[in-house]
C-alpha cells in the first residue's frame, strides 16, 4: 500500500530508531572489558579480569539468585492471579466491573514510587519483615497487571462458544480448561509471562521500598553504582545476563509469531 | 475426549460434579475465578493506598520519628506555599508530556514499519532488538549515558571527530528527558505496535477502492485506529516519567516529584506523610489520564 | 447474564471495598515498629560465639574486602553491607530496618538520633582490646556517649576537603571563596546533603564576623538566612550536587567539574586513576565527621558485631581503612603501620597530628532548637532540609 519512497524512508527511521536503542546497550557490553576502575571514554584497553571478578562474588551470585526467585514467584502469582481475574472481567457481566478493570490498572499506571511508599508503610504498619516475601508482592502487583491485560486482549478475540460447544461434547470444566482454553491462551501466558518476568527482574523502584536487608540483582547494582570503583564488574554481570536472555526472548518470539491467531485476516 | 458423560446409569465422578455445578451457577464460578485476584488486590494493594492517602492528612513527630495520627492539613499547606514544590511538580509534568510526544514520534515509525511492512523474519528480528533492552538492567543503561553525555564522554568525542563544537548535555534537563525517552521507548513501541498490527488489511482495501489516496487511508484509517495504542503507550511513559527519581539523580541535577518523595521517605526523616501529601500531585494527574484514556478506548489495547 | 449474578458479584466486590477502607481508616493504631530495649539489657561481659552473619549499614569505602575478607576467614561471620550516602539515610534505615541490620556507622549528626531513636544499644568497650589505646577525644565522645553509656564505638574522623584538578585550577585554591566563585561556573560541585548549610556558615564565620557565627550547626534565623542565600546564589555556579561518592569520582574522571566540596575517599580514587587532583583544607577551616561503629537494639548477631568492632579498632585494620578513605584513625597505634603501608600517610592524614587539630574540625552534628548557649531559637533539623530543598529548586 505504501509508497517506495515511504517504505524507503521508514526502513531507514527503522533502522536509527534501533541503533538509538542499541548503542548504550553496546556502550555496556564494551565496558565490561574496560580495565580501569572508573569509566571514561574512550576505553583504555581489553581485558577479561572482571569476568573472572564477577563469577567469584558471592554477593553477585546472591543477587542473581534472589532476583531469579522473586521473579519465578512474582510471575507465577501473576499467572495464576491474573488469568483467573481476565477470565471473570471478560466473560461475565457484574456489577463494579468497570470499577474493578480500572483499578486493575493501577499498578502499572501509577508511578512505581507511589507503589513503593503504599507497600512499605503497609508492610510495617502490620510489623511484617521485609523480606523476599515483601518484595514479591511488591512485584506482583504490576506483574498481575500485564498477565491480565494480555489475557483479557486474547480473551475478548476469542468467542466464548468454544467452551460451550467443548462442555456440550461431555468434557468437564477441567478437560475444556485443557483442551480447549489453555492453547487459545498459551501464547498470551508466555509473552504475558515473559513481560512479567523481565520487569520484575530488574525492577528496582519498588523493591527498594520493600526489600529489607536482601540485594536483589538491581540494587546490587546500585551498590556498586554508589562505590563508584570496580563497576565493569558490573558491566560484566549485565553483559552475562544479556547473553542469558536472548535465547527465551528468541523462543518466545518464534512461538508467540506461529500461533496464527496474531495474523490478520 | 472423555467419554464418561456418554455412560448413561453411571454415577459421574466427583470432578464432573463440581464441574456442572459451576457451570450451571455462573455466579460460582465468576466469584471463585474473581475472588481471590480481587480479594488479594483490594486488601493489599487498595488497601495500601487507601491508607497512603489518609497519613497524607497526619503528621511527623521530629523527635521521636514516628508518625502521629492527628489531622492536620499542614502538609498540604506547606506544598501550597512554598513555590518550590510547584516548581518541581510543573517540571516533572512538563517533562513526563515531552517524553511521551518524543517517544510518539520515535516510535510510531518504526511500529509501522514493524506492523505491517516487515516481513514474518525481520518482525521477529526487530521484536527481539526492542524486548532486549527490557532484559538488560535499566540502572546499567542509564550509567552508560553518563559515559555518553559526559564532558570528555562519547558524543563529545565524536561531534569532535566531526568539528562540532563540545556540548554540556551532562546534568542538564535535556539529559534527562533524553534518557527517560531513550528508556521507555520500548514501552510506547509495543501497544503501538499492538494497535497496528491488528489493523486488517480488508479496512485498507476498502479505502483504497473507495478512492483514498495512501495519504488520506492514512490519515483516517490507520490513524484512529492506531489512536488506541497510542495512548496506552502514553499511558506508561507519563507514569513512569512522573515517579522516575533514579535517573533525574544520577543523569541530572534538578528535583523532580519522585526525588522529593523518596528523599522525605528513603533518604531524609521518613517522613511519609508529607511524602503521601505531595504522592497526591502524579496520582491525581494519572487518574484524570486515565479517565480521559478509558474514554480514547486505550484500555483495550494495553 | 441472570441478575442473581449480577448482584451477587456487586454486592460482594462492594463489600470487599468497604471492608478495606474501614480496616483502613479504623485500624491505625499502629505505625513503625520502632521500640528497643537497649536500656534494660546488661552489658555483656565477654564475646561468644560468632552467629555466622552480620549485617552492616556503612558508608561507601568502609567495608572493603581488603579487611572483611580475612575478619570472615577468622571469625566465620559473613558481612553483608548496605551502602548509605548521607547521615540521614542511615537514620532512615536503622529507624525502618527492624533486625535486618546489627550495626551502623554512624557519624555525629545521625549518632545522636539512632540513640534517641532507641535504635542502637550500649556497647562494652572493656571488651575491645584497643580502645585504651584511642585518642582521648575519641574514647567517649558527646556524639556517642550519653550518661556514661558508649552508644557504639568511635571508629575514624576526617574532614570535608576541597578537591580541585590541579591541571584546570590555577593557581592552588586556598580559600573556600573559590567554590562560590563564578569564574568556575559549570564546573563546581558539593554534596547533596542539607549539612551543607554548615559549610557555607563556617565559611561566611570567617568572611562576615559580623553575623556572629560561631557554632556552624547553631544558627539563628538571620545567620541561617545568610548562609542560605549564599548556596542559593551558588546554585546556578554547580554542575551537580553529588550524591554518590562515585557521582563526584565520574565528575571529576570525565571533564564535568573542576572543583568542589569532598571527602578524600573521592581523591584517593581518583588519584590512582591518574586523575591530576589535589585536595586541601582552605584556610577558613573544615567541616568534618567523626564515625562510631553502633550496635543495633535488635541486632541478631551481637557477638559477630563485637568481633567486628574489635577486628576494625586494631592498629592494622586502623591503618588500612585510614590510607584506603583518607581519614584518620582513633587508634594512637595505627601511624607507624600507616606509614609501612605507604610512607607519608602518617602525616598527611594527620594520624600524628595535635588534639588542637582535631578541636579545629567542626564535627557534624544534628542541629536543633537548643544554641547551646542558653538561647532556644536556633533553626532545628527539619528546617535546614526544607531549606535545602529550596535551594535545590
Amino acid at each position: 500500500m505504501e509508497s517506495r519512497a515511504t517504505r524507503a524512508a521508514l526502513g531507514v527511521w527503522t533502522v536509527l530508531v534501533v541503533l538509538f536503542l542499541w548503542v548504550p546497550l553496546a556502550i555496556i557490553l564494551l565496558y565490561a572489558f574496560n580495565p580501569s576502575n572508573i569509566q571514561s571514554w574512550p576505553i583504555q584497553g581489553f581485558t577479561l579480569r572482571w569476568f573472572r571478578v564477577a563469577w567469584h562474588d558471592q554477593e553477585a551470585r546472591d543477587a542473581l539468585l534472589l532476583s531469579a526467585k522473586a521473579a519465578l514467584a512474582a510471575t507465577g502469582i501473576a499467572l495464576v492471579l491474573g488469568t483467573m481475574a481476565a477470565a471473570a472481567v471478560s466473560r461475565f457481566k457484574f456489577f463494579g466491573r468497570e470499577a474493578l478493570s480500572f483499578l486493575f490498572i493501577l499498578p502499572l499506571a501509577l508511578p512505581g514510587v507511589i507503589t513503593g511508599i503504599a507497600l512499605s508503610s503497609f508492610f510495617s504498619f502490620w510489623g511484617m519483615t521485609f523480606s523476599l516475601w515483601t518484595i514479591v508482592i511488591g512485584h506482583a502487583t504490576f506483574c498481575v497487571v500485564i498477565v491480565y491485560n494480555n489475557v483479557i486482549a486474547r480473551l475478548r478475540r476469542t468467542s466464548t462458544s468454544l467452551v460451550e460447544a467443548s462442555m456440550d461434547l461431555g468434557a468437564d470444566g477441567w478437560q475444556t480448561f485443557r483442551f480447549v482454553t489453555f492453547p487459545v491462551l498459551s501464547t498470551a501466558l508466555i509473552s504475558g509471562a515473559l513481560l512479567a518476568f523481565a520487569l520484575s527482574f530488574d525492577e528496582v523502584i519498588v523493591t527498594l521500598f520493600t526489600a529489607g536487608a536482601q540485594n536483589t540483582l538491581p540494587i546490587w547494582i546500585l551498590g556498586k553504582i554508589r562505590l563508584g570503583q570496580q563497576l565493569p564488574e558490573v558491566n560484566a554481570v549485565v553483559f552475562f545476563v544479556i547473553v542469558l536472555t536472548v535465547i527465551p526472548v528468541v523462543v518466545s518470539q518464534r512461538l508467540t509469531q506461529e500461533s496464527g491467531l496474531l495474523r490478520r485476516r | 475426549m472423555s467419554v464418561d458423560a456418554a455412560r448413561a446409569g453411571r454415577r459421574p465422578t466427583a470432578r464432573r460434579r463440581v464441574s456442572a455445578a459451576f457451570w450451571r451457577r455462573p455466579w460460582l464460578r465468576a466469584t471463585a475465578l474473581l475472588g481471590p485476584a480481587a480479594g488479594a488486590f483490594l486488601f493489599v494493594y487498595v488497601a495500601a493506598l487507601g491508607v497512603l492517602l489518609l497519613s497524607a492528612f497526619w503528621a511527623l513527630d521530629p523527635f521521636t520519628g514516628q508518625i502521629v495520627h492527628t489531622w492536620s492539613l499542614d502538609n498540604f499547606r506547606i506544598l501550597w506555599e512554598e513555590h518550590t514544590y510547584w516548581r518541581i511538580a510543573g517540571r516533572t509534568i512538563g517533562l513526563a508530556a515531552a517524553v511521551t510526544v518524543t517517544d510518539v514520534l520515535l516510535a510510531f515509525p518504526f511500529a509501522y514499519y514493524m506492523a505491517r511492512i516487515a516481513g514474518p523474519r525481520t518482525r521477529t528480528l526487530l521484536f527481539v532488538l526492542v524486548l532486549m533492552p527490557l532484559w538488560s538492567s535499566y540502572l546499567a543503561r542509564v550509567y552508560s549515558w553518563r559515559l555518553i553525555l559526559s564532558k570528555d564522554g562519547a558524543l563529545n568525542w565524536w561531534l569532535g571527530r566531526l568539528g562540532l563544537p563540545d556540548q554540556n548535555i551532562a546534568y542538564t534537563n535535556w539529559a534527562v528527558w533524553i534518557v527517560f525517552s531513550y528508556i521507555w521507548l520500548p514501552f510506547m513501541i509495543l501497544p503501538v505496535y499492538a494497535a497496528l498490527e491488528r489493523i486488517p488489511d480488508s479496512f485498507i482495501e476498502a479505502s483504497r477502492d473507495l478512492g483514498a489516496k495512501n495519504w488520506t487511508t492514512f490519515k483516517r484509517v490507520v490513524l484512529p485506529l492506531a489512536l488506541p495504542g497510542v495512548i496506552a503507550g502514553s499511558i506508561f511513559t507519563f507514569s513512569l516519567t512522573l515517579g522516575d527519581y533514579i535517573a533525574p539523580s544520577l543523569v541530572g541535577n534538578t528535583q523532580f516529584i519522585g526525588n522529593v518523595i523518596y528523599r522525605n521517605v528513603l533518604g531524609l526523616t521518613n517522613n511519609i506523610p508529607f511524602a503521601a501529601a505531595y504522592a497526591m500531585v502524579p496520582l491525581a494527574v494519572m487518574a484524570l489520564y486515565l479517565v480521559f484514556a478509558r474514554r480514547a478506548g486505550a484500555f483495550e489495547s494495553l | 447474564m441472570n441478575d442473581a449474578l449480577k448482584r451477587g458479584l456487586g454486592a460482594g466486590v462492594l463489600a470487599i471495598l468497604a471492608v478495606t477502607l474501614a480496616f483502613a481508616a479504623a485500624g491505625c493504631g499502629g505505625s513503625s515498629d520502632n521500640e528497643s530495649s537497649g536500656d534494660k539489657s546488661s552489658l555483656p561481659t565477654s564475646i561468644g560465639t560468632g552467629e555466622g552473619k552480620l549485617s552492616l549499614v556503612a558508608w561507601e569505602g568502609y567495608t572493603q574486602p581488603e579487611w572483611v575478607k580475612p575478619f570472615e576467614k577468622q571469625t566465620g561471620c559473613m558481612v553483608t553491607s548496605k551502602y548509605a550516602g548521607s547521615s540521614d539515610e542511615m537514620v532512615t534505615l536503622m529507624r525502618n530496618g527492624g533486625d535486618q541490620y546489627d550495626m551502623v556507622s554512624a557519624s555525629g549528626d545521625a549518632s545522636l538520633r539512632l540513640i534517641e531513636g532507641k535504635n542502637v544499644q550500649p556497647m562494652n568497650p572493656a571488651l575491645i582490646p584497643d580502645y585504651p589505646n584511642f585518642i582521648e577525644a575519641l574514647k567517649s565522645p558527646p556524639h556517642n556517649t550519653v550518661d556514661g553509656k558508649h552508644y557504639g564505638i568511635s571508629l575514624q574522623w576526617g574532614p570535608n576537603t576541597l578537591l580541585y584538578n590541579t591541571e584546570k585550577v590555577t593557581p592552588a585554591p586556598t580559600s573556600w571563596e573559590s567554590i562560590y566563585d563564578p569564574k568556575y561556573k559549570g564546573g563546581i560541585t558539593i554534596p547533596d546533603n542539607a549539612i551543607q548549610i554548615a559549610d557555607a556558615a563556617l565559611y561566611l564565620s570567617k568572611t562576615k564576623p559580623d553575623l556572629g557565627i560561631e557554632d556552624p550547626y547553631e544558627l539563628t534565623q538571620d545567620q541561617f538566612d545568610a548562609a542560605v542565600n549564599l548556596l542559593k546564589q551558588q546554585r546556578p555556579l554547580l554542575k551537580k550536587h553529588w550524591v554518590l561518592a562515585s557521582d563526584e569520582i565520574d565528575l571529576f574522571k570525565n571533564g564535568d567539574a573542576v572543583i568542589g566540596a569532598s571527602w578524600p575517599y573521592q581523591t584517593n580514587t581518583l588519584a590512582a586513576d591518574k586523575v591530576p587532583v589535589k585536595d586541601l583544607i582552605p584556610s577558613e577551616g573544615a567541616t568534618g565527621w567523626a564515625d562510631t561503629w553502633m550496635l543495633s537494639s535488635k541486632s541478631k548477631h551481637p557477638n559477630c558485631a563485637y568481633m567486628w568492632t574489635k577486628w576494625v579498632s586494631t592498629p592494622k585494620v586502623q591503618a588500612q581503612q585510614a590510607i584506603y578513605f583518607g581519614e584518620t584513625p582513633a587508634n594512637t597505634k595505627a601511624c607507624p603501620i600507616m606509614d609501612q603501608l605507604s610512607p607519608g600517610s602518617c602525616k598527611q592524614y594527620h594520624a600524628d597530628a595535635p588534639a588542637s587539630y582535631f578541636d579545629s574540625i567542626k564535627f557534624w552534628k544534628t542541629p536543633s532548637a537548643d544554641c547551646g548557649n542558653g538561647d532556644d531559637n536556633c533553626m532545628d533539623y527539619n528546617r535546614w532540609q526544607q531549606a535545602w530543598t529550596e535551594i535545590k529548586g
